[in-house]
């Protein structure tokens, strides 16, 4: 289980990158809570294009493209924890 | 008219009156054309290449442009390398075009290529050779610049090569100035432009910086001066552009969008702005000089003219007597179609009365399955005053297999500034771009970025 403090800077980059996203494409989003469904969000999939690649700019990685990737998040909880698990 | 029906660029430059007051120049020597009329850089040379397939690998342009004069109407085939051919490439091009001789100004390079015939040549003008050779019409190939492998073998006559020369006689006669190279389409054009017409040419060089030969345009008080876009981009952010004033400033060879002509038009008051249509395969088709980017629609169609234009399948076709005749070595590839129509490959879309050029058929970003020519977005985010120039391009994607990022050099004067209001203009840019493209065409990341990198033929690098 990892502590709060490790996992906070991940969770908080990507919500704010969605935000700001949502802003730059005139998005309205709804609460981002961990089991928000990513496709009821309010981002459309070119939206998440932005927040893939902006993401990797920042953390210097993209999970989806590594080879092990079993299966896509589906909620925002998912997502995180995607990131999370490939920046181990 | 010479005696033979071979007309040759030497019997051009004979029929040219006052021709001893007409120069090329190089950074370091210049040369009367008329000196060539009776004189010779290949000397005792010249006849042993003679009905021969000839590849021309000089550095210098000046040189080169000595040799062109003295070998076409001479030698069977003459194929131009240009100073940025990868020597990889070398043998392949020798094989296709079953090269026997080459001229070069170095002697270093060509051991081991198997050419039974190396001659050497040098900027020295001595006395001609009186011996009489068999007149033949020399076929030109030149090669494409294409992005990526072997550049493609055009072949050309003289005869198309200045099809689209007239060729009037005025009481000032042009100084020409270009920052192509005269080893390929745009710059040749220039060379001869400069030796039918009457006229001198400052020839840029490879050494040169940019700023180095806008010193020498204004030097030699440069009348008429073409480049690409970019070049000129990139000119106008030299100080030394102040130092030219051209009655003419003509852009071709990538798409000349309404931020460039106006700048153009705001620098130089005194000149004619044009941008043209050329490429090698197709030649010279149109230019246009109202003022405004893309071209009048009613230039398409069947014409009285030489220059016949039409649109199909989305891309702009030409055909005229300036196209080329095909390639050498690539009977599988077909240049032009049953009707001798030239497939430009570049998109075009009608809006009122006036066709707009999109981008390149092969150059698409695919994004989520919307397609987008990375020019129709450099075109928007050119039209901030603070943008110098843009390149976009494609990044690859797992959402939407590929997001479209642009890379812009800001003009100088924003640039000093501090990062914050670098970030206002960013979003001042991408709120440009918003308003006037639809939501995927917009850059999902913006860079600023130092420079960007023109290939030889003064393109912006396109990577696939």
């Amino acid at each position: 289980m990892e502590s709060l403090a490790e996992s906070l800077p991940i969770r908080l980059t990507i919500t704010s990158q969605i935000q700001q996203i949502a802003q730059e494409q005139g998005r309205t989003l709804v609460p981002l809570t961990d089991d928000l469904a990513l496709l009821e969000s309010g981002l459309d999939s070119l939206c998440f294009a932005i927040l893939v690649a902006r993401l990797e700019d920042l953390m210097g990685f993209d999970p989806f493209t590594s080879s092990d990737v079993s299966h896509y998040p589906v909620t925002l909880g998912d997502f995180i924890s995607f990131y999370k698990n490939a920046a181990k | 008219m010479p005696p033979s029906d071979v007309t040759s660029l030497r019997d051009y430059l004979g029929a040219t009156p006052h021709c001893l007051n007409h120069f090329l120049w190089s950074p370091t020597s210049s040369i009367a054309l008329g000196e060539l009329v009776h004189g010779s850089t290949l000397g005792d040379k010249l006849p042993m290449l003679s009905g021969r397939s000839v590849l021309i690998t000089t550095r210098d342009q000046l040189t080169t442009a000595l040799t062109l004069i003295e070998l076409d109407g001479v030698v069977r085939r003459l194929t131009l390398c240009p100073p940025d051919l990868r020597y990889e490439y070398l043998p392949s091009l020798i094989a296709k075009a079953d090269i026997d001789a080459i001229v070069s100004d170095n002697d270093m390079e060509h051991h081991g290529l198997g050419i039974p015939l190396l001659v050497k040549c040098a900027l020295e003008i001595g006395p001609r050779v009186e011996i009489r050779l068999d007149r033949t019409p020399t076929e030109w190939v030149l090669l494409t610049s294409g992005t990526t492998g072997l550049p493609k073998m055009v072949v050309h006559s003289l005869a198309s090569l200045t099809a689209a020369i007239k060729t009037s006689k005025t009481e000032s006669p042009p100084v020409w100035g270009t920052f192509y190279d005269i080893r390929r389409y745009g710059g040749l054009q220039i060379l001869f432009r400069t030796i039918l017409g009457g006229g001198s040419f400052v020839l840029s060089s490879v050494a040169e910086l940019l700023g180095q030969y806008l010193v020498r345009l204004g030097a030699n008080r440069a009348t008429h001066i073409l480049g690409t876009p970019s070049h000129w981009r990139r000119a106008l952010m030299s100080p030394a552009a102040r130092v030219i004033s051209p009655q003419y400033v003509r852009l071709s060879g990538e798409i000349a969008d309404q931020a460039i002509l106006d700048s153009l038009r705001l620098f130089y008051p005194q000149a004619r702005i044009a941008h043209a249509f050329a490429s090698t395969e197709a030649g010279v088709a149109f230019e246009v000089d109202d003022g405004f980017e893309g071209f009048p629609a009613k230039i398409v169609g069947p014409r009285s003219g030489n220059v016949e234009l039409k649109v199909d399948d989305l891309s702009l076709r030409v055909r005229s007597p300036g196209t080329a005749s095909g390639y050498v070595g690539r009977e599988d590839s077909v240049l032009a179609d049953d009707e001798g129509f030239v497939d430009t490959g570049d998109i075009v879309e009608l809006r009122g009365n006036r066709y707009y050029f999109l981008g390149r058929r092969g150059g698409v970003i695919n994004v989520g399955g919307f397609k987008i020519h990375p020019e129709e977005v450099e075109v928007v985010i050119n039209r901030h005053p603070a943008v110098q120039m843009s390149s976009v391009r494609s990044r690859k994607n797992p959402i939407t297999g590929s997001i479209v990022v642009a890379d812009v050099v800001l003009k100088a004067e924003y640039c000093s500034g501090t990062n914050v209001s670098s970030a206002g203009v960013k979003e001042e840019i991408l709120r440009i771009c918003r308003d006037l493209l639809p939501q995927h065409k917009v850059p999902a990341l913006l860079n600023f970025v130092p420079d960007l990198d023109l290939g030889a033929a003064g393109k912006l690098a396109r990577h696939a």
